[in-house]
C-alpha cells in the first residue's frame, strides 16, 4: 500500500513531498491538517497511509516515509534511532452496546472478562446473557495499550471475535449487543455522536472523556506521536514543525483527542 | 502472437508464484516449514512461544468454500434450469442483468452487510455465540459465487443442442424429465467448470470474510465457531507484520495458492476422467 505514495505524484522535486505513514488512529488527524497545511503552501504535498504504529517505524527507519505516526510509547530500543513528538493524547475505553445497563467496568472486572473468569453479563448486574469478547489483532497499538493497562499477556485473553480496526470493533458490538471491546476514545466519541448505537463506559470510576484524558485522571492513555529520523527532508522538517504547533489544535480538539502542546 | 497472449494470463500465474515463493524463502531456508503442520497454534509474534500452525486456517479456507459452494449450487443451478426451461424471455434477461450487478459489487460491502445483516440473525438463532462464524463466512461467500454458479450453469444450459431436447420431447419425455436426464447431463461439464471457478474465487476472498468470520484460529466444532481462514490472516496481520513474520504470511499464503492448485487439478482430472465425451465449457 505504501508504493502509492510514489506514483500518484508526477511532480520532480521530492522534497515537496512529505510521507507519512503509521497508526489509523492518528491519519485522520493529519489528513485534515495536511488540507489546511496544503492550502497555506503552494507546491507542497501532504501523503497520508495508514498501517499501523509498526508500520510507520518501520517505514521511518527505511525511508519510505518522511515522518511515522505513532499510538504508543516508543521501546528503548526504537528510542535509539528515533525522535518521538507528542501532538496529542488519546485514551482506549471499553465500549459496549447502547442496550447494555453496565456504565462501569473496573480492571479487575475487564481482566475476569477477558480470561473468561466471567462468561455472562449478569455477574455484572446486566442481562442473562453471554458476554462476546472482542480482541485486537497483533500489531494494533490499542491491544498493546489495552493489555498493558490490565497486565495481561496476549495468551492470556480469550477472545470469540478478533478484529483488526476500531471501526469493526465498534460494527462487532452494533451487530451483536452482547459485544465487548476496546477503541480509542476519539473514534469511539466520533461514532457515538454520530448516531451509532454504542456507549463508552467508565472504567474504575471514571469517565471516558477527552477532559479526563486531558487531566490524566482516566487510567488507559496514551500518546500520539510523530517520528523522524536522523534523515528528516527540509519540507518534512517544516510540517513537523506546524504538527509541533498550537496551530493544529482546533483540529485535534474536532476528532475528540486532547491537544498536548 | 495469439499464443503470446494466451502464455501471459498462465505465466502472470506462475509469476505470483514465484514472488510468493521468494518471498516466504527465510522461513524455507530456515527449516521452519515443518512447523507450519506441526505447531497447533498461531502466534507468530509470541516472545514467549512462537507458534506457526497453519493447519486450522487451512481447514477453515477450504470449510468455508465447500459449504459456500453447497449453499450457491442448487439456488444457481435451479435458478438457471428455470430461466432456460420455465421462465418468460423479459424475466431471464432481467435476472442475468441483476446477477450480473451482484459479480460486480464490492466484496467488503458484501463483508459489511454479512456483519450488520447476517450476523444479527446467527445471534438470534443461537444467542450465546458471536456470530461472526464459520456459518455467516459461508452465507456470504455463497452470495458472492452464486451469479458464478448461476451465470456459468445457464450458459451451459443454454449450450445443449436443440436437437437433442426436441429428440427427447419427440419420444414423448416430459419437459421436467428432459432436463433431468438429457439437458443437465449434456451441460455437466460446463457447469462444472463454474463451480471450479467458484470454489477457486471463494477460497481466495478476503475483504468479505474477514468482516464475518470471527478470525479465531480454531478448527471449528460447529457451524456458529468462528473461524480464521488464510486469507483473514494475511489481512488482518501483513500491513502490520515486521519482516520475518511478513515471511511466515508469504508462507501461509503459498500453502494456500498450492493446497488450491491441488483441489483444483485433482477435481478438474476427476473430471475429465470420468466424462470423457461430454467436454462441454
Amino acid at each position: 500500500m505504501a508504493a502509492f505514495a510514489f506514483t500518484a505524484c508526477g511532480k520532480k522535486e521530492s522534497g515537496d513531498v512529505v510521507v507519512l505513514t503509521g497508526a489509523s488512529t492518528i491519519a485522520p488527524i493529519i489528513v485534515d491538517v495536511a488540507k489546511r497545511y496544503e492550502e497555506a503552501h503552494p507546491g507542497v504535498r501532504i501523503e497520508v497511509q495508514t498501517g499501523g504504529t509498526s508500520r510507520g517505524i518501520a517505514d521511518t527507519l527505511s525511508g519510505v516515509a518522511d515522518l511515522g505516526m505513532a499510538s504508543r510509547v516508543l521501546t528503548d530500543e526504537e528510542a535509539e534511532k528515533l525522535t518521538a513528538y507528542r501532538i496529542a493524547a488519546d485514551g482506549v475505553c471499553v465500549v459496549l452496546h447502547k442496550d447494555n445497563p453496565i456504565n462501569d467496568l473496573s480492571k479487575q472486572q475487564l481482566i475476569d472478562i477477558y480470561t473468561k473468569k466471567e462468561t455472562n453479563w449478569s455477574a455484572f448486574g446486566g442481562p442473562d446473557a453471554t458476554i462476546v469478547v472482542a480482541n485486537k489483532a497483533d500489531g494494533r497499538s490499542t491491544l498493546e495499550v489495552f493489555l498493558g493497562f490490565v497486565g495481561l499477556d496476549k495468551a492470556d485473553v480469550k477472545a470469540d471475535v478478533v478484529v483488526g480496526e476500531n471501526l469493526h470493533v465498534i460494527n462487532s458490538v452494533v451487530s451483536n449487543p452482547n459485544t465487548i471491546g476496546y477503541v480509542s476514545i476519539g473514534t469511539a466519541a466520533t461514532e457515538a455522536q454520530g448516531g451509532t448505537p454504542i456507549k463508552l463506559i467508565a472504567t474504575d470510576g471514571i469517565a471516558a472523556t477527552t477532559e479526563n484524558v486531558a487531566s490524566g485522571t482516566f487510567p488507559i492513555t496514551r500518546p500520539l506521536t510523530i517520528i523522524e529520523d536522523a534523515e528528516t527532508s527540509p519540507a518534512a522538517k517544516a510540517f513537523l514543525d506546524h504538527l509541533k504547533s498550537a496551530e493544529i489544535n482546533d483540529i485535534i480538539e474536532k476528532h475528540f483527542f486532547v491537544p498536548v502542546n | 502472437m495469439l499464443g503470446l497472449l494466451a502464455l501471459v494470463a498462465g505465466g502472470m500465474v506462475l509469476l505470483i508464484v514465484w514472488y510468493l515463493f521468494s518471498n516466504a524463502l527465510p522461513v524455507i531456508e530456515a527449516g521452519r516449514l515443518a512447523a507450519f503442520f506441526t505447531d497447533s497454534l498461531w502466534q507468530p509474534r509470541s516472545q514467549r512461544d512462537p507458534q506457526f500452525g497453519v493447519v486450522s486456517m487451512l481447514v477453515a479456507s477450504f470449510l468455508v468454500t465447500l459449504l459456500a459452494v453447497a449453499l450457491a449450487l442448487p439456488v444457481g443451478l435451479a435458478g438457471a434450469v428455470f430461466h432456460r426451461f420455465y421462465a418468460p424471455p423479459v424475466l431471464e434477461r432481467w435476472n442475468r442483468r441483476m446477477l450480473e450487478l451482484l459479480i460486480g459489487v464490492p466484496s467488503v460491502v458484501f463483508g459489511f452487510w454479512g456483519l450488520m445483516v447476517i450476523v444479527p440473525l446467527i445471534v438470534r438463532l443461537a444467542p450465546h455465540t458471536s456470530g461472526q462464524s464459520l456459518l455467516a463466512a459461508s452465507i456470504v461467500l455463497g452470495l458472492m459465487i452464486l451469479p458464478i454458479i448461476a451465470l456459468t450453469s445457464q450458459a451451459a444450459l443454454q449450450a445443449v443442442p436443440p436437437a437433442q431436447l426436441q429428440a427427447a420431447a419427440g419420444l414423448g419425455m416430459g419437459r421436467a424429465r428432459t432436463i433431468w436426464s438429457v439437458a443437465l447431463p449434456a451441460a455437466k461439464g460446463g457447469i462444472g467448470a463454474g463451480v471450479l471457478l467458484a470454489l477457486a474465487r471463494a477460497i481466495g476472498e478476503t475483504m468479505a470474510v474477514v468482516l464475518v468470520c470471527g478470525n479465531i484460529p480454531q478448527i471449528p466444532k460447529s457451524l456458529f465457531d468462528g473461524i480464521r481462514p488464510v486469507t483473514s490472516t494475511i489481512a488482518l496481520e501483513m500491513g502490520y507484520a515486521t519482516a520475518s513474520h511478513k515471511a511466515l504470511l508469504f508462507c501461509a499464503a503459498l500453502i494456500l495458492v498450492l493446497f488450491t492448485a491441488l483441489l483444483v487439478g485433482w477435481l478438474s482430472f476427476r473430471k475429465v476422467e470420468s466424462d470423457p465425451g461430454t467436454g462441454g465449457a
